[in-house]
């Protein structure tokens, strides 16, 4: 059974259109011109438990409400949503025990007080003994790297350290459905790496789902196999990364080192020549023609180095995103 | 039920001594503020022997039974500034910075904790000034001490504390939508000095709005009168009914309003 299915899901926000100027703020006031819009248009999707999925789409997409519907924070306009066999929008107790939500641009943790004082709160919410509270704690801080970072007051901390104790507040019932959003926001490259080897050992230990945003490319491709891919609220994409690749960048970059030098009109018929510097030649070759080009050059030239390569990602979304504007 | 309700008591403990532990943080503020409550409890007094200087009544109530009303004033107050206006800001910010999310995603009642999650020690020298106030008006009068008029007082101060938060509660609700809401509760505020003074010192028109529309005349003239011994039981289950109607009230535009939240972006 599925652990959160999603089917025909759409939320339309109604919003004010506002003229700037004061001229605009008064008839605004007088009457507002109040405009539809679809943030998130018929995506159905479902997802199997334990699965990391990423959830990838440029700002404004519809990745935040479609994860705050699945969270039960916002009513859907329509379509069926189910998470753990619970309908979100009720919030039942029973459903609110399984779920949490990370925000990397929100926080949950008293900011004056150490984040110890946050997780006292937390666990007396969810129920959780005093006793196996503190053993959670101490098994989720080693897990996250967090030491004398819990008895100082959370104004105190790094980002990169707050973010580890907002994990920690949000992690402390150990819930089974895991809604990240952006949990990496603004940390530097140690803290999102930390970020992500802890996610991976959560989702192995307790054999959670997650289903994760983020912006930084790293995140996804080291903790994703599945990515569903969203703009202008519909889903475009739903499977592996490999796919996406193989769907929306028809080429492959291939960089070869030769034995000696060979002119550049020789290769322009295998495919786009990007680089061609003495012995070295990078072209750019469709993944249909790749075996038989390959093959004509390891027969025809001397060759000490080939590598293959697939673009880099970020580029194949930034591409994505702008052929679909 | 009976486990329920002790666990929500523990809870509420520890919103209490976090809360606590988190205001002794910045310890300047603490000396201002009880002398700010010191002024202005000698103020009230001033301004309300100013109505006794030749020795008439106000509506009725001597001298001494308008100090009791003014008492019960102090220690709603007092209230207001220990849990509702920490509390009820709070709702403000929650929505404007779209933290409520965190709130509502705890398997906890919504409304318990956004009305209870802090505690101000602000409120004390109000609390104190109150007791003071009612007892000593109390005193004043010839009325005797009887258990049921203890009773009767606690029943209906209870009353009014359910009634004034239920009040502030509906106020703050609307920051849903309208999100900065907090000029309102300065008019709410404003609003409710009324009680200072029992309702039958108003003209009659002022006395039906102050009774039924803004209900000061139960929060402070009638728990004064079960002070006084002045009460009748009709009038006890009446406040009682009101109050329970009211905070009902308070809840169900809540959870109305929860619906409309759509959370502040990302």
């Amino acid at each position: 059974m599925s652990c959160i299915s999603v089917l025909g899901l759409s939320k339309t926000y109604f919003i004010t259109n506002k003229k700037p100027g004061l001229r605009g703020a008064i008839s605004n006031f007088i009457r507002k011109e109040v405009i539809p819009v679809k943030a998130v248009d018929d995506i159905s999707f479902e997802i199997n438990p334990g699965e990391i999925v990423g959830f990838i789409g440029p700002n404004g997409a519809g990745k935040t409400t479609t994860l705050k519907m699945l969270c039960g924070l916002i009513h859907p306009s329509s379509g069926e949503l189910r998470v753990s066999g619970y309908r979100p929008q009720l919030r039942k107790p029973a459903f609110l025990n399984q779920i949490t939500l990370v925000m990397g641009q929100k926080q949950q943790l008293i900011w004056d007080l150490p984040p110890l004082d946050s997780f006292r709160v937390n666990a007396a919410v969810y129920g959780i003994p005093e006793a196996e509270a503190s053993r959670r704690i101490t098994e989720l801080s080693s897990m996250l790297d967090l030491n004398d970072e819990l008895t100082r007051p959370v104004r105190k901390l790094s980002l990169g350290q707050r973010m580890k104790a907002e994990l920690l507040a949000s992690l402390l019932h150990r819930p089974k459905v895991l809604f990240l959003d952006e949990p990496s926001l603004g940390l530097d490259v140690n803290a999102q790496a930390r970020v992500r080897e802890f996610l991976i050992e959560y989702n192995r230990i307790y054999k959670a789902t997650i289903l994760l945003t983020s912006h930084y490319m790293g995140d996804i491709t080291s903790l994703c196999k599945r990515v569903l891919v969203i703009d202008k609220g519909k889903l475009f994409h739903d499977g592996s990364l490999d796919q996406l690749t193989n769907r929306f960048s028809p080429f492959r970059s291939v960089k070869i080192k030769f034995s000696e030098v060979y002119p550049r009109s020789l290769f322009t018929k295998l495919g786009t020549v990007e680089h061609h510097d003495q012995s070295i030649l990078k072209l750019k070759i469709k993944r249909t023609q790749l075996s038989s080009s390959l093959s004509y050059l390891l027969q025809n030239f001397d060759i000490i180095d080939l590598e293959i390569k697939d673009p880099p990602i970020e580029q194949l979304i930034r591409d994505l995103f702008n052929n679909n504007r | 039920m009976i486990y329920k309700f002790f666990n929500i008591t523990g809870l509420l403990c520890l919103f209490f001594k976090v809360s606590l532990s988190s205001q002794l943080e910045y310890k300047l503020n603490i000396l201002v503020d009880v002398l700010a409550s010191i002024l202005n409890f000698i103020g009230s007094i001033f301004i309300l022997s100013l109505f006794f200087t030749n020795g008439s009544n106000l509506g009725g109530w001597s001298w001494a039974e308008t100090l009791i009303v003014l008492g019960i004033y102090n220690l709603l107050e007092s209230f207001t500034i220990s849990i509702l206006q920490p509390n009820l800001t709070q709702i403000v910010r929650h929505v404007q910075q779209g933290t409520l999310d965190f709130v509502l995603l705890k398997p906890i009642d919504s409304q318990l904790w956004v009305s209870f999650r802090s505690i101000s020690l602000w409120g004390l020298p109000s609390l104190l000034c109150g007791i003071i106030l009612v007892s000593y008006g109390f005193y004043q009068s010839d009325y005797h001490f009887a258990l049921t008029t203890i009773c009767a007082f606690i029943l209906l101060l209870s009353c009014s504390v359910v009634i004034l938060y239920s009040l502030w509660f509906l106020l703050a609700t609307t920051s849903i939508w309208f999100v900065k809401v907090w000029n309102a509760t300065e008019v709410l505020k404003s609003l409710l000095m009324a009680g200072k003074y029992p309702i039958h010192a108003y003209p009659a028109t002022l006395r039906l709005i102050f009774t039924y529309l803004i209900p000061i005349a139960f929060l402070t003239t009638i728990p004064a009168e079960a002070v006084l011994n002045r009460i009748s039981v009709e009038m006890i289950v009446f406040t009682l009914c009101f109050t329970i109607l009211f905070f009902c009230i308070s809840r169900a535009f809540w959870i109305f309003a929860l619906r409309f939240y759509t959370s502040a972006s990302s």
